[in-house]
């Protein structure tokens, strides 16, 4: 059972990414603007810490989400998907005239058991 | 009444050094309108190498131009916003082409107010001294406030030109030189504000870079000859430009926006007048520019005994919202700025209906006609409680989640159950609450019995996770510069230690 998944489509784009680029990570962004979705950044390029939650690994690609905003996403099941467009972040698929976007599910009863209730 | 698409030319450079001068790899992007799709103009998609040409141009203007007076600086200031002024309807074509908002809002709040940016920072440095206290008969210590050197400010795509101008007059005012990136997704207004004030200020003190991210706002965040970094944008990124200004020792201003409460008390229905009216405008302006404010007023607390009438009047004044074609004066809520924001915007009122929170009015996307090219989503009322994650997230669209609150001490719970801290809003005709409920919310700005207006004179800036940092306000001008102190001693006599 996981929480974050990943499209055919996004797969594709971020298996390209990890060919131009090598090592990366998911940081999923909040706030303004380009804010409320995932961005991918080369592996150290971003500082982690206990603060940051690991949600799972895409393609052996780590995503992580800051601990204030797992508190209010924990009940969902994320999916990560591409789609046309221009974000202003620094995220690593902009060039590509291309975003990530996460579409959002509840957890079902089950996955809700095995993912939050074990700890 | 109705305008058009503007004239664009094919393709347009970066403004360094005083000229237009196009990317050194060559390399352009396509910018388009999100109001049909249509094509706008290529724009440079500059590398690290244009990056720091521009970077370089500023910290050859910057000796000059810190030794400017007060009077000259804030005289071109003053050039700069006769300039918009003059040109208001050619600046309000473009950004309502680049950006999808309805051009009434353009014509008479983004260009006007954007003018009014500059002239009141103009005369801000006329009026601002220094301080000078004598410590004691002999000693006197003098605060000078001297420029930081060279800023970089990377602009966000909602209100392209008065984000611009809400970030460049107070760090020229200051006596800084300015590397600024626009948004990607809206690069026209800055271009076009080049070309009308190139002359304005000498070669170098102002320069605008186009390009994306990755490629050319990390190499201008990260750069170690720059002495400050200004930006708007979101918290990932806003993490980011605080951990490479670690790197360079450097002070950064971030406004990361929010999720902002509007908080009606039940004192509003006592009587049915102009100001009630006052109070549904204000709970339907999170449509206002399409939702895409940091400062939406995104998450509506209604007290419970009036609960139901209110949010009749107001579900019935969002029905009413024109939404169409965005240069047509009538309309008052246009198109998203681009389609990964028309697909965010969407994916939300998905997991909000899943979450089990009721659609009011809207809750799609509207295909109506000629709509269907564009990126237009339905005003849409989603009602719900605090710990959905609607509630909780910035959808920047027009979508409002509206909650029920029992007494002061819940609204002031919900209200404040946010990781941000940016805006608020607190409508009531008691005169405590006017006080103690917006003295009581954690946020920079609150508004009371008003929303959405953005005066310059009035500090703008976040807490939490909003960020940090003044706009709009004669504090934006300590954000730009260093102070220095000059200890004087008067005292011909030695200390008499060694």
């Amino acid at each position: 059972m996981t929480r974050i998944d990943i499209t055919p489509e996004a797969l594709k784009v971020l298996k390209q990414l990890k060919h131009q680029h090598g090592e990366l990570i998911f940081h999923q962004s909040g706030g303004c603007c380009d804010g409320s979705s995932p961005m991918i950044f080369e592996k150290d390029d971003m500082y982690l810490d206990d603060s940051d939650i690991h949600m799972g690994d895409l393609d052996g690609v780590p995503f992580y989400m800051n601990q204030d905003q797992y508190e209010y996403w924990k009940h969902t099941h994320l999916t990560v998907d591409i789609t046309e467009g221009r974000g202003s972040s620094f995220s690593l698929e902009i060039p590509l005239g291309l975003r990530f976007i996460i579409h959002s599910r509840l957890l079902s009863k089950e996955e809700n058991t095995f993912l939050n209730d074990k700890s | 009444m109705s305008y058009s698409k503007p004239k664009f030319k094919a393709s347009y450079g970066n403004f360094i050094n005083g000229k237009f001068v196009e990317p050194l790899g060559g390399d352009y992007f396509d910018n388009t309108s999100p109001i049909d799709g249509s094509h706008i103009a290529k724009y440079p998609r500059s590398q690290k190498e244009d990056v720091e040409m521009a970077i370089d141009a500023a910290n050859a203007a910057k000796d000059n131009w810190e030794k400017t007076s007060v009077t000259e600086r804030a005289a071109l200031l003053n050039k700069v916003a006769d300039i918009i002024d003059e040109n208001l309807e050619e600046f309000a074509t473009v950004e309502t082409c680049d950006n999808g908002k309805a051009i009434r809002e353009t014509l008479n709040a983004d260009v006007p107010l954007s003018a009014d940016h500059w002239r009141y920072f103009a005369s801000c440095i006329r009026a601002e001294e220094g301080s000078v206290a004598e410590l004691d008969e002999h000693t006197l210590s003098m605060n000078i406030k001297e420029p930081l050197g060279v800023v970089g400010q990377i602009i966000p795509w909602n209100f392209p030109l008065l984000m611009l101008s809400w970030k460049l007059p107070p760090a020229l005012a200051a006596g800084n030189c300015v590397v600024l990136k626009p948004a990607e997704q809206t690069p026209s207004a800055a271009t076009l504000l080049m070309e009308k004030i190139a002359d304005v200020f000498p070669p170098g003190v102002v320069n605008v870079i186009h390009g994306f991210g990755p490629e050319a706002g990390k190499p201008l965040a990260s750069s170690s000859k720059i002495d400050k970094v200004a930006f708007t944008g979101e918290t990932t990124t806003g993490q980011l430009i605080m951990q490479y200004a670690s790197k360079n020792l450097n002070p950064v201003t971030v406004e990361l926006g929010g999720k902002s409460p509007n908080v009606f008390f039940n004192s509003v229905m006592d009587e049915d007048d102009a100001f009630l009216d006052k109070c549904i405008e204000g709970a339907v302006l999170f449509a206002f520019n399409q939702g895409e404010v940091c400062t939406c007023p995104s998450r509506m607390l209604v007290q419970e005994d009036i609960y139901d009438k209110f949010m009749e009047r107001v579900v019935e004044r969002t029905k009413a919202i024109v939404q169409s074609n965005p240069y047509d004066v009538n309309t008052q809520v246009g198109a998203q700025a681009s389609n990964d924001q028309y697909e965010k915007i969407q994916s939300y009122l998905k997991i909000g209906k899943e979450e089990g929170a009721k659609t009011l009015c809207g809750g799609e996307a509207n295909k109506d006609g000629d709509l269907s090219k564009g990126h237009y989503i339905k005003p849409t009322i989603l009602e719900g409680h605090n710990k959905m994650r609607v509630f909780q997230e910035e959808i920047f669209g027009p979508v409002v989640c509206v909650t029920k609150f029992k007494d002061e001490a819940e609204a002031l719970e919900i209200a404040n159950d946010t990781l941000y801290g940016l805006g608020a809003g607190v409508w009531t005709r008691d005169a405590h609450q006017l006080y103690q409920i917006p003295r009581a919310i954690k946020a920079g700005r609150v508004w009371v019995n008003c929303y959405h207006a953005y005066p310059a004179h009035a500090a703008f800036g976040g807490y939490k996770k909003s960020g940090f940092g003044r706009e709009n306000h004669l504090m934006m001008l300590s954000h730009y510069r260093q102070n220095k102190n000059m200890l004087i001693s008067y005292d011909k006599n030695k200390l008499g230690f060694f």
